[in-house]
């Protein structure tokens, strides 16, 4: 039975790929709401357009997807968070961008504080395409009372070489009573740029949303670029992109696990992870020209071919990590004082991370057993082998056991696309003149799915395209797995999570 | 493991020389840098980096400054964690308007005399974020830009270079 079988729609969406989108009544975006609730679906992606919602959702069982919308004629639509929290930093962004009213009971009030609006634009609703003003009151954080409580405020210039975002702890004594986010420092209003521009402006757009998923974020784009227009991209491409998803999944995992040893002061592992991070880039550097890779992946293709010394240096990469990691391995394995920080803190309950669809180490380390490479398929994954990790104790020490495994799949995998891969084409040219059309894509980058959907005018111009991090729904379980543990154990958890600030931001 | 460490020994330093500092950057910088303040820094600087609304690729390339190839550390380079400590204030992105005062608090929280340079191509003139609702659009529109460091991202080379060429000013060794 498919998604949209139990959620009573009034049309469906024919131009919209690879996936269904319909069109529902309040009673169908209701029953999508109960299935949500109910643990059926999984929230994927809660997106705007200046008169409609969106909500996109996964049958987890199937590895089926379907998108409902919800046209809100007066303005408002039937808010989702008050009933399923996920949804709840979503929907305060499409307020801030469109204007549009969430609407609940009185008893299930919804939170319609400012998420991304810090009052700082100049204009209220900048998505919405008509002038409107909205209410200016201090951004009142959620209160927390009692005698020996204090507070702790953090940001939005920390301490690091870090992102800006601002947390506020609420602290009895040492120990973390509530931790709460406030993220938005980074929106640079990447959809609005994208409204209007061509394939390659908006590709561009998209690499740099989060610039350690670049790759990630170009492979997600072009696919949903490609299931709008309906086009298969030359075989070679495909496997030109995953070589550079799996390069850019392991710099980024050598740099994580470096990074949390060196938050619990275990400043040896980080040195010698950033030996193996410093060689994927040069590597990525001398096969595709960029040390980030940014800009290669282009709707229809790759827009360049790896270089015959980029080849060699893959293999002797792959060799390098071959003698090193393994010993890096067992040095983390058997230093007591490093796994003293790391077991048992700042653990998410498996509970969260399937209510919450968290994706990559997040989930993984918390039983949620998805991976959109395997779950979804997408070429070349489809006919490449690998295992999925996943772990139960859902703490700092599991989050770094599932990079280091997917460290090694990784290796496994470029091997395997550098035996498989045959001369051919690497691009084909977008049709033109093909008339409006939707799709949507899932892409596994290091810190987990990356979902874009995107709508294209007829002569393939962006008329909306929303791009999710996997960090919506991992920033938030930060926040509960904090609960209970000392604030000096924050940095150590938040690097775990290693969520990214603009690509939530935007 | 301690295998490694003894080949570490034996094998001799990853560590790469120094590029040369960045010309165009010397004489961007000539103008700029007072005789007094080189006698008063040495050939040391403290670095204070901030985010203004950057994609995160050039903090990327700024952590490697650190890593063993590069080694930052090594020309009395070294990132701080206040701006009160600070000489210099490295700042990305294209400065998101959400960002902007606290650009501006950081800046006056560092102490006389400090310099600011300008890393990516969005924090010279906000780059492919510029004409958006939500940027500024390049450093300079909201603090005096000593110097510009070009790239998307710049590499940590090009970085270097142009440290170097901030701390080859300073120091009144040219």
């Amino acid at each position: 039975m498919g998604i949209l079988d139990s959620i009573p729609h009034v049309q469906a969406v024919p131009s919209h790929r690879p996936w269904p989108r319909a069109v529902v009544t309040e009673a169908g975006w209701q029953a999508a709401i109960d299935r949500l609730v109910e643990g059926g679906l999984t929230l994927l992606g809660f997106w705007g357009e200046p008169a409609a919602v969106h909500m996109a959702m996964l049958d987890g069982g199937s590895a089926e997807i379907a998108v409902v919308t919800y046209e809100c004629t007066s303005g408002t639509f039937p808010s989702v968070a008050s009933r399923h929290p996920p949804a709840l930093r979503l929907e305060r962004t499409i307020h801030d961008l469109f204007g549009l009213v969430p609407t609940a009971a009185d008893d299930l009030r919804p939170d319609l504080r400012p998420w991304l609006d810090h009052d700082a634009w100049g204009q209220s609703y900048p998505l919405a395409g008509r002038n409107a003003s909205r209410d200016v009151r201090p951004y009142q954080f959620l209160p927390a009372e009692g005698e020996a409580l204090h507070q702790v405020a953090v940001g939005p210039v920390h301490a690091g070489i870090i992102e800006p975002g601002h947390f506020r702890f609420t602290a009895n004594g040492e120990h973390v009573v509530r931790l709460e986010q406030w993220l938005g420092y980074t929106h640079k209003g990447i959809e609005q740029l994208m409204q209007g521009a061509d394939l390659a402006t908006a590709a561009k757009l998209a690499n740099r949303t989060s610039g350690d998923s670049a790759v990630a974020y170009a492979f997600a784009f072009a696919r949903a670029a490609e299931a709008a227009l309906d086009i298969q991209v030359p075989r070679r491409a495909n496997y030109l992109r995953a070589l550079m998803a799996e390069l850019e999944r392991l710099a980024n995992h050598f740099g994580d696990i470096g990074a949390i040893c060196n938050d619990a002061s275990f400043a040896l592992m980080h040195a010698q992870t950033g030996i193996l991070r410093e060689r994927c880039l040069r590597t990525a550097d001398t096969a595709f020209g960029h040390r980030l890779m940014m800009d290669v992946i282009v709707p229809g293709g790759v827009a360049r071919e790896v270089s015959p010394d980029g080849i060699t240096a893959l293999r002797t990469l792959l060799a390098d990590i071959g003698e090193v990691f393994p010993r890096l391995i067992e040095l983390y394995d058997n230093t007591a004082s490093l796994q003293d920080r790391t077991v048992t803190t700042g653990i998410v309950k498996a509970d969260y991370a399937r209510q919450f669809g968290a994706g990559g180490y997040v989930g993984r380390a918390s039983g949620r057993d998805f991976d959109a490479r395997r779950t979804l398929a997408y070429a070349p994954y489809d006919h490449l082998s690998f295992e999925v990790p996943v772990l139960d104790t859902g703490d700092v020490n599991a989050r770094v056991w599932i990079r280091i495994r997917e460290v090694e799949q990784s290796v496994a995998l470029i091997a395997q696309i550098l035996d498989l891969m045959e001369p051919g084409e690497i691009r084909i040219a977008p049709p033109a003149g093909r008339g409006g059309c939707e799709g949507l894509a899932l892409t596994e980058a290091f810190r987990g799915d990356v979902l874009v959907w995107l709508r294209l005018d007829g002569e393939l111009r962006v008329e909306r395209c929303h791009l999710r991090d996997a960090s919506w729904f991992q920033w938030p379980l930060l926040e509960t797995a904090i609960e209970g543990n000392i604030i000096a154990d924050f940095p150590l958890c938040n690097k775990s999570f290693n969520c990214s600030y603009s690509g939530v931001d935007l | 493991m301690r295998k490694t460490l003894l080949e570490s020994l034996t094998h001799g330093s990853l560590t790469e020389p120094a590029p040369l500092p960045d010309d165009s950057a010397l004489a961007e910088l000539a103008a700029k840098v007072d005789r007094a303040a080189k006698a008063r820094l040495g050939r040391s600087l403290a670095i204070r980096e901030v985010d203004a609304g950057s994609c995160n690729g050039c903090e990327l390339e700024i952590h490697a400054l650190s890593n063993a190839f590069y080694d930052v550390e090594r020309f009395g380079l070294r990132f701080v964690a206040s701006p009160r400590h600070a000489d210099v204030l490295l700042v990305t992105g294209p400065v998101t308007k959400n960002m902007r005062q606290a650009l501006e608090r950081t800046y006056n929280a560092t102490p006389d005399p400090k310099w600011v340079v300008a890393v990516g191509g969005c924090a010279i003139d906000g780059g492919i974020f510029r004409g958006s609702y939500a940027c500024v659009g390049g450093v300079s529109e909201t603090i005096p830009v000593d110097l510009h460091i070009k790239g998307c991202p710049p590499s940590p080379t090009d970085l270097l270079k142009g440290l170097l060429a901030l701390l080859e000013h300073v120091s009144g060794k040219r």
